[in-house]
């Protein structure tokens, strides 16, 4: 991990991230692995959603049934509901298990469709290593596209 | 006599007051994805099946009942044997529907053979069962640990092995007939039943983290143990009867390759890391896009621009959008 931002400026290279999990704790996991600062949507409606004031990624995990229906979970809806929240969006990764077929991670594709963002990877249950490979270089990537580097105080990676 | 005073009579069921929402997401789950496998038209694989060599039908219909095997022990001893140790009412009704799908499955199978093979090869298949060493290794390694006064947890090990390890040498011939565009009708009924184990795995999983974190730190550790002691055993006898099934057609480096990836999902099912590296778990794309058709892609991020492919007819109504 020698190729990727100095600590220092971790939170200005790379977009936010901010996501949802239930109590089977799968999407923690992943974002855990990934060691980018992020933003949980909590549980319980009852308590309210994460700050988001900067370009962000959600990653969402699935709950459709066989037909497709509930595959976003509501807590997840409620925040994207909100216009500048939303308008805030660069990008969705879906988390879901292969063994649902064409329904796999279907979260990422609802959500890439109603808010008109690419769904920019799908990886299961918790993800392996390679999926936090890719994730970790594809947001750093889209952190320098978007300029968000220049957004911060600190020069962002020396990478190529 | 009994004594009467052993009777306990439990509680009627109250599904309006929960005591963890994960019983009633995955009732509903499941219930909303009941089926039977009346609803596939298998016998349109026919002429696909008359196309197979003698030997690839012999494979088929022993794979066949290996997995009817596994989904009778999970019908019968597997599911049954959680009930005693569920936690909460819901969870014990939740493990009903497990029960029950599994003996939709082990039926789904005798679909299969009635539709496509003679009595006397599907009377044949059923006996190499009784008698294939390996299979029976995996079945009885199994049962021990679902015996009455095992530790509930190590039964809840098992069982996620059991429902996201053990089915997939299996379940891997039928997704790669379909990938040659064979089968094609059994492949969906076998869809049917993947989906089902994967909620089985994640709930059965699910529970144990639960369990597991009421514990001290030490028997965290020794249960850990365990489990990966267990997947080794398992993954040796599954190593060697998936040997015996597909050297001869040739696949069987494939097939243990699937094996990985599925032992690295049943581990995160229980909430552990994965243990075999991507080099020797990363499933060949064509066994993926048969298990997820439409797909196979996932990594957008390496594409140029913003051109990305949203999957088909996914249901974006949901009363709950405001927009």
């Amino acid at each position: 991990m020698s190729d990727v931002c100095p600590e220092a400026s971790l939170p200005t290279c790379f977009p936010d991230i901010v996501y949802y999990s239930s109590t089977s704790e799968n999407t923690v996991r992943f974002v855990d692995r990934l060691g980018l600062p992020a933003k949980r949507i909590p549980i319980s409606p009852k308590e309210t959603g994460p700050v988001i004031d900067r370009p962000f990624v959600l990653i969402c995990p699935t709950y459709a049934d066989g037909e497709g229906r509930g595959a976003v979970p509501k807590q997840v809806i409620r925040l994207l509901n909100d216009p500048d929240t939303r308008a805030l969006l660069r990008g969705v990764i879906g988390a879901g298990n292969r063994n649902f077929g064409t329904l796999f991670a279907s979260a990422g594709d609802v959500i890439a469709r109603k808010c008109n963002v690419p769904l920019l990877y799908k990886f299961e249950l918790a993800g392996f290593d390679n999926d936090i490979a890719r994730v970790r270089a594809g947001l750093e990537k889209m952190g320098r596209n978007l300029g968000l580097a220049q957004m911060g105080d600190a020069p962002c990676s020396t990478m190529a | 006599m009994k004594d009467m005073t052993d009777l306990r009579i439990p509680r009627a069921i109250n599904w309006n007051r929960l005591e963890d929402d994960k019983d009633l997401e995955v009732w509903n789950r499941l219930t909303v994805n009941f089926w039977l496998p009346e609803k596939v038209p298998l016998s349109n694989d026919i002429p696909s099946w008359a196309t197979l060599k003698d030997f690839e039908k012999t494979l088929t219909i022993r794979v066949f009942t290996g997995l009817t095997l596994l989904d009778t022990i999970q019908n019968t001893v597997g599911a049954p044997s959680l009930m005693p140790d569920a936690v909460t009412p819901h969870e014990e009704a939740v493990l009903t529907n497990v029960a029950f799908m599994e003996a939709v499955h082990a039926r789904s199978y005798s679909s299969i053979f009635s539709t496509l093979c003679s009595t006397k090869e599907v009377d044949e298949a059923f006996r190499w069962s009784e008698e294939n060493p390996h299979l029976q290794a995996k079945a009885r390694a199994i049962l021990e640990t679902y015996a009455p006064g095992n530790d509930p947890l190590k039964r809840k090990i098992a069982s996620v092995f059991l429902e996201s390890f053990l089915f997939y040498s299996g379940f891997y011939l039928p997704m790669y007939w379909s990938s040659r565009a064979k089968l094609t009708n059994t492949a969906d009924l076998i869809r049917l039943i993947i989906r089902d184990e994967a909620v089985h795995g994640y709930y059965i999983g699910y529970k144990f983290q639960r369990g597991l974190e009421k514990l001290p730190e030490a028997e965290q550790q020794a249960l850990k143990d365990y489990a990966y002691s267990l997947l080794f055993e398992l993954y040796e006898i599954e190593n060697q009867y998936t040997e015996e099934l597909y050297d001869e057609i040739g696949l069987t480096e494939d097939v243990k390759t699937f094996l990985h990836y599925n032992a690295n999902k049943a581990l995160q099912n229980l909430g552990f890391e994965a243990l075999f590296p991507p080099e020797v778990s990363e499933v060949n794309a064509a066994i993926l896009a048969a298990l997820s058709p439409d797909s196979e892609n996932h990594d957008f991020f390496s594409g140029s621009g913003s051109s990305y492919v949203i999957g088909k007819a996914v249901a974006t109504e949901d009363e709950d959008w405001d927009f």
